[in-house]
């Protein structure tokens, strides 16, 4: 049985609370992409083996979208987070990597990131 | 060498020296460090590619790389039902060439896949499922492909343990196909591989994919953990992995991979000697062989690899199929399990090429790919071969995502089955 914390309300919800809304952080293209772009924003998913951010609603709780970093392959769950960030915390990020050493964020980190 | 022949002379021969001239069904070989074709997945649809394309194609340097053992996906998980009665033309196509192949294949691979064409009922339990099914019927008329609606009372005379009063969902009618029915799973990937062996093809088992490698946009080969593996040609016809597979190949599917699940009861005497599926409830159910009752589950709301599934769903499927079969309600359950499916959009197959020169993709069976195996070989040996889709292929193209050409089975598959 799958539980989420709702970082919203506190509510350590079981899955039957909640429904599921896919892959999180989809960039949505704008009017100057292209077909291929448009189509992989609405069709190519990464369906990762591993570490997996996707997003959910508590349904029968408080209402609200928000976001959750599980591992699809052992069913551990490294966290949730609110739905109006753009990347996972760095708690969530080092209870990743605590996981899967091998693993590595796909978005730039701090210490990579321009300043500027 | 080719294996000898199975026929009832054999067994009375074999009776007579206490059976010790039966050798095994297919070779286990080492790789050899290139073929003409890799075929990646030694599931049916893996293994009947590999067939149809030594059988109809005369390409028999091939071979087929399977992480674990052969049929120990979701061939070997899933709850074996047959049947062509889907809404769209393309589908009802690649379906129903499939049934037809199903019913001699048998004969065809010398092996018995124990195809029991006994008929199966779709349940209709709503309105909306009444109008739903009467379409499909006059869908499946147009296409040539022979079903009927059938009402309440015939149902009640052809599965006489089933309640047909409700009270939640009383049962309104059903779409009936009396080709439709069950084979043996694990019989239809081994019946394969023995035909394949036959052929000189190489199926290696204990054998992961762990890379592929291009060169100016065109596949040179895969790594394994038997080594490096060179070929002209590549078909990922993995199932729920197709996705991990594609990443090594540098490109992306349409493809989210989720646990579906099935149950059995202990054996009983027969009761029930057609296929039933309820979709409004969601469950399905039909009697193996030895007495079981075969029971498809729900798939989870969440991309998961974990082959059982989310719990609550066993409550779910045999609530609702206690309510529909109520004698049923003092069997015990004997084993649970899942498997992972590759689910897309429109809830139909992929059988493309792909961005990668001479790598073509078969997947997207989902929840309902065990009756496809013998048609979607067909159709991928000829894609593969070729280099171009046949008539069966040609609409599962993954430009279909781009061109929004979908085509849309929700109805069809609305169990999973
Ligand atoms: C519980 C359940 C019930 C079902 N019920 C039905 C039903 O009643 N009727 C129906 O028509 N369909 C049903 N299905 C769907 C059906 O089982 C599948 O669509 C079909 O079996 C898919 O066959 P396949 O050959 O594509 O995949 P699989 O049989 O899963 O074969 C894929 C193979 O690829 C291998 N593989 C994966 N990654 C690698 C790698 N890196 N290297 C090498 N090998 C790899 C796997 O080990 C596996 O053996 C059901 C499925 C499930 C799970
Ligand atoms: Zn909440």
């Amino acid at each position: 049985m799958l539980i989420l914390t709702c970082p919203y309300c506190g509510v350590k919800a079981e899955e039957t609370e909640l429904s599921p809304g896919g892959e999180a952080h989809l960039k949505r293209i704008g009017p100057d992409g292209t077909a291929a772009d448009f189509e992989a924003y609405l069709f190519a998913r990464k369906n990762i083996k591993g570490v997996h951010f996707e997003r959910w609603r508590h349904a029968y709780g408080c209402g609200k979208w928000f976001l959750a970093a599980r591992d699809t392959h052992t069913m551990q769950v490294y966290g949730t987070y609110k739905a109006q960030t753009a990347h996972a915390t760095d708690e969530i990020v080092a209870n990743a990597r605590q996981a899967r050493p091998e693993w590595v964020p796909d978005w730039p980190q701090a210490s990579e990131a321009v300043v500027g | 060498m080719p294996s000898r022949r199975y026929s009832v002379f054999a067994i009375a021969r074999e009776a007579l020296r206490q059976h010790r001239g039966w050798t095994r069904a297919w070779t286990s070989p080492e790789p050899r460090d290139r073929y003409k074709v890799v075929i990646v997945g030694a599931g049916g649809h893996g293994l009947a590619t590999a067939y149809y394309l030594g059988k109809n194609h005369g390409i028999t340097d091939v071979a087929v790389i399977e992480k674990g053992w052969l049929g120990g996906g979701n061939t070997g998980r899933n709850t074996t039902i047959i049947r062509s009665n889907y809404l769209q033309d393309p589908s009802a196509a690649i379906y129903d060439k499939a049934l037809k192949l199903y019913e001699t294949l048998s004969q065809d691979l010398n092996y018995n896949v124990m195809f029991s064409p006994r008929g199966l009922i779709m349940l209709a339990q709503t309105e909306h499922e009444v109008r739903g099914y009467r379409r499909t019927v006059h869908a499946n008329a147009l296409q040539g492909v022979a079903t009927e609606w059938i009402e309440p009372a015939r149902v009640k005379d052809l599965v006489p343990i089933i309640n047909i009063d409700g009270p939640r969902y009383p049962v309104l009618g059903g779409l009936y196909q009396a080709r439709g029915g069950t084979a043996r799973h694990d019989a239809v990937a081994w019946g394969y591989a023995r035909a394949c062996s036959d052929m000189g093809m190489h199926v290696i088992q204990n054998c992961e994919v762990t890379g592929v490698e291009t060169a100016g946009g065109q596949v040179r080969a895969v790594n394994t953990a038997k080594g490096r593996i060179g070929c002209d040609k590549l078909a990922l016809v993995v199932a729920g992995h197709s996705s991990q597979l594609a990443e090594m190949a540098g490109f992306r599917l349409p493809i989210e991979s989720v646990p579906l699940q099935a149950m059995v009861s202990e054996p009983v005497k027969p009761c029930m000697d057609v296929v039933v599926m309820a979709n409004t409830v969601h469950g399905y159910m039909s009697q193996s062989d030895k007495g079981e009752m075969v029971i498809g589950g729900g798939t989870d709301s969440h991309n998961a690899f974990t082959q059982r599934g989310s719990w609550h769903h066993v409550e779910e499927t045999v609530r609702a199929l206690v309510e529909t079969f109520p004698m049923i309600s003092r069997l015990k359950m004997l084993r649970q399990w899942g498997g992972i499916v590759d689910m897309t959009g429109d809830r139909s197959p992929i059988l493309s090429a792909t961005p990668v020169g001479g790598v073509f993709v078969n997947c997207g069976w989902g929840t309902g790919g065990f009756k496809a195996i013998p048609g979607s070989g067909w159709a991928m040996a000829e894609l593969v071969a070729q280099g171009r889709p046949g008539p069966l292929a040609a609409a599962f193209g993954l430009n279909r995502f781009r061109e929004g050409r979908f085509i849309d089975e929700s109805v069809a598959a609305g169990v999973a089955h």
